[in-house]
């Protein structure tokens, strides 16, 4: 290995150390401090320090404890720099004897083990605070909780790195003067704030899968960061059903990711994928999650519905295998909890699928005069699908040709317009 | 991207400690919170196992044991960001083998299934 090569593995082993630890790093600093802003500024210190200092002396062998104890240390020379000296250490006081540990190894972790889980869980609410945009608590999240660096939550939402490091400087001012306390919410606060929560990571997700069809890698990489930070939340709010049901939905979602490309990078759809490709291990995750989900014995919502769903295609090795009239019940349940009209469509799909193109086409015409509807491209290409089955080929193909003229993705255009052409 | 971990280990003749099975515990409950563990498991000795080998243009199987001393002693499945996020979470396992069983010695071996970060983008 070249000096440059070591270096970098160097640099590739304390981001990983780093990934391992930011969140409850992070967590832990700003329940010592009680500043969100200033913990995420000393764990990053301690990062950088780990990055000059770990390839020259080695990965120590407690890492984490090196980091906490740190960061900490930074934490009091800036409170003695700001003159508060007397209040830094008051804060800091009960855990000296911690900071003061040479290589702060089993003290810290004896002194964090009981805490890690509930610092953890209010650090996942202060990046989802409701005082945030939702692009700040995503950034925010990626960042704290997640252990991602400026530059690769720009890549992964393809925007500059000084747009994600203002929305994240913007975000902890902000939680600044909204004095945004760290504590768990009230159990009356918890299911609102968790619902903010489950938000954010659905949204980094479908970041990432709605690039999973050949696009770069970090996109793809953002499905797998949210179904991390999922996992993670839902071992800290295990009672919550909502949480194992997004795990659910998320685990099943990934496992097609195989599948949904061809490979020259065509998006191919549920119909249309090659089962086998499917990933075994992430759908049989994704079914236990949806099982925890309903042995919470609370009602479940629109995350553990779509998951039911998921797991019916899941559980079917061909699309004629699936079990349709359970999948068109359950779009009816969801779109009670859930009311829509892209719920509706995908109703209509399951009707057709179970009780012929006729009783689908019955639901997709009651839905063409919707609004919300009026340039989505699914609309007219289901229409056109259940058109052709009943053998009325003209009206299918005008409606393949709206589907194609709608749709902003070339290679779906391109199929929609060899259906069109099939309709003869 | 997603790394399958075999451990295999030679056994010294004093018991595992009671502490070792606890501490592996401990290390497979946070890296499954931390959301990176998919799957693991405790392996069998080898001598539960057979072999199913073509050569010379047949196909044979064999039952364990087989000769190798190091017996597969358990996988764990890490789904993660990079090779040394695999490699520092099988490190931490192998740590506590080092301080808590005398004597042990062993090897882990760290393989990537490929992923679709293997397949290049297309042009």
């Amino acid at each position: 290995m070249t000096v440059l090569q070591a270096d970098d593995a160097a640099r590739r082993a304390v981001e990983a150390v780093w990934r391992i630890e930011a969140g409850r790093l992070v967590a832990g600093l700003t329940r010592m401090t009680r500043d969100f802003g200033l913990a995420e500024e000393v764990a990053h210190d301690a990062l950088v320090l780990a990055l000059e200092q770990w390839p020259k002396a080695g990965i120590p062998a407690n890492p984490a404890g090196w980091l906490m104890t740190t960061a900490k240390r930074r934490a009091i020379d800036r409170h003695r720099r700001e003159a508060t000296h007397q209040r830094a250490l008051q804060v800091l006081s009960r855990d000296r004897e911690i900071a003061e540990s040479a290589d702060g190894s089993s003290a810290i972790d004896d002194a964090m083990d009981d805490q890690i889980r509930d610092d953890l869980l209010r650090l996942v609410f202060t990046a989802c605070h409701p005082a945030l945009s939702l692009e700040s608590r995503v950034a925010l999240t990626l960042r704290c909780v997640g252990g991602l660096t400026t530059p690769q939550i720009a890549r992964g939402f393809l925007v500059s790195d000084a747009t994600i490091g203002q929305r994240i400087s913007r975000a902890k001012r902000t939680l600044q003067t909204e004095h945004a306390t760290f504590e768990l919410p009230t159990p009356a606060e918890m299911r609102e704030r968790l619902s903010s929560v489950l938000e954010v990571i659905y949204l980094i997700f479908n970041e990432g899968y709605a690039a999973t069809s050949g696009e770069q890698w970090m996109r793809p990489a953002l499905c797998h960061e949210a179904l991390r930070l999922g996992r993670l939340v839902a071992g800290l709010a295990p009672g919550e059903p909502e949480v194992h049901g997004l795990v659910a939905l998320m685990e099943l979602q990934s496992a097609r990711i195989p599948a949904r490309a061809t490979s020259v990078g065509e998006p191919v759809l549920l119909q249309d994928q090659d089962r086998r490709r499917w990933d075994r291990l992430l759908i049989r995750r994704g079914i236990a999650a949806l099982e925890r989900a309903e042995s919470t014995g609370r009602p479940v919502g629109a995350y553990s519905i779509q998951a039911a769903i998921a797991a019916c295609h899941a559980r079917a090795l061909t699309i004629e295998e699936t079990d349709w009239e359970h999948v068109a019940e359950l779009y009816e349940v969801l779109g009670d909890v859930w009311p829509g009209p892209v719920v509706e469509l995908n109703r209509a799909v399951a009707m057709g699928m179970a009780f012929g193109p006729a009783a689908g086409l019955e639901l997709v015409d009651a839905l063409t005069d919707s609004r919300e509807l009026r340039t989505y491209p699914m609309l007219p290409a289901v229409r056109a699908d259940l058109l052709q089955k009943l053998g009325r080929t003209a009206e299918a193909r005008r409606e393949f040709e709206q589907a194609a003229a709608l749709t902003q993705n070339e290679s779906e255009r391109g199929i929609l317009l060899r259906r069109a052409a099939e309709c003869r | 991207m997603r790394y399958v971990v075999l451990l295999k280990g030679n056994q010294p003749a004093t018991p595992p400690p009671a502490g070792l099975m606890e501490g592996i515990f401990a290390l497979g409950e946070e890296a499954t919170r931390a959301g990176v563990m998919l799957d693991n498991a405790g392996l069998a000795p080898s001598a539960a196992g057979a072999r199913v080998q073509v050569a010379d243009g047949r196909l044979s199987v064999t039952d364990g044991p087989f000769a190798e001393s190091k017996e597969m002693i358990s996988y764990a499945v890490y789904e993660v960001a990079s090779k040394e996020d695999a490699v520092e979470w099988t490190s931490r396992f192998m740590k506590l083998h080092q301080d808590l069983w005398q004597g042990w010695e062993g090897e882990a071996e760290i393989l990537k299934a490929l992923g679709p970060e293997d397949f290049a983008p297309p042009a």
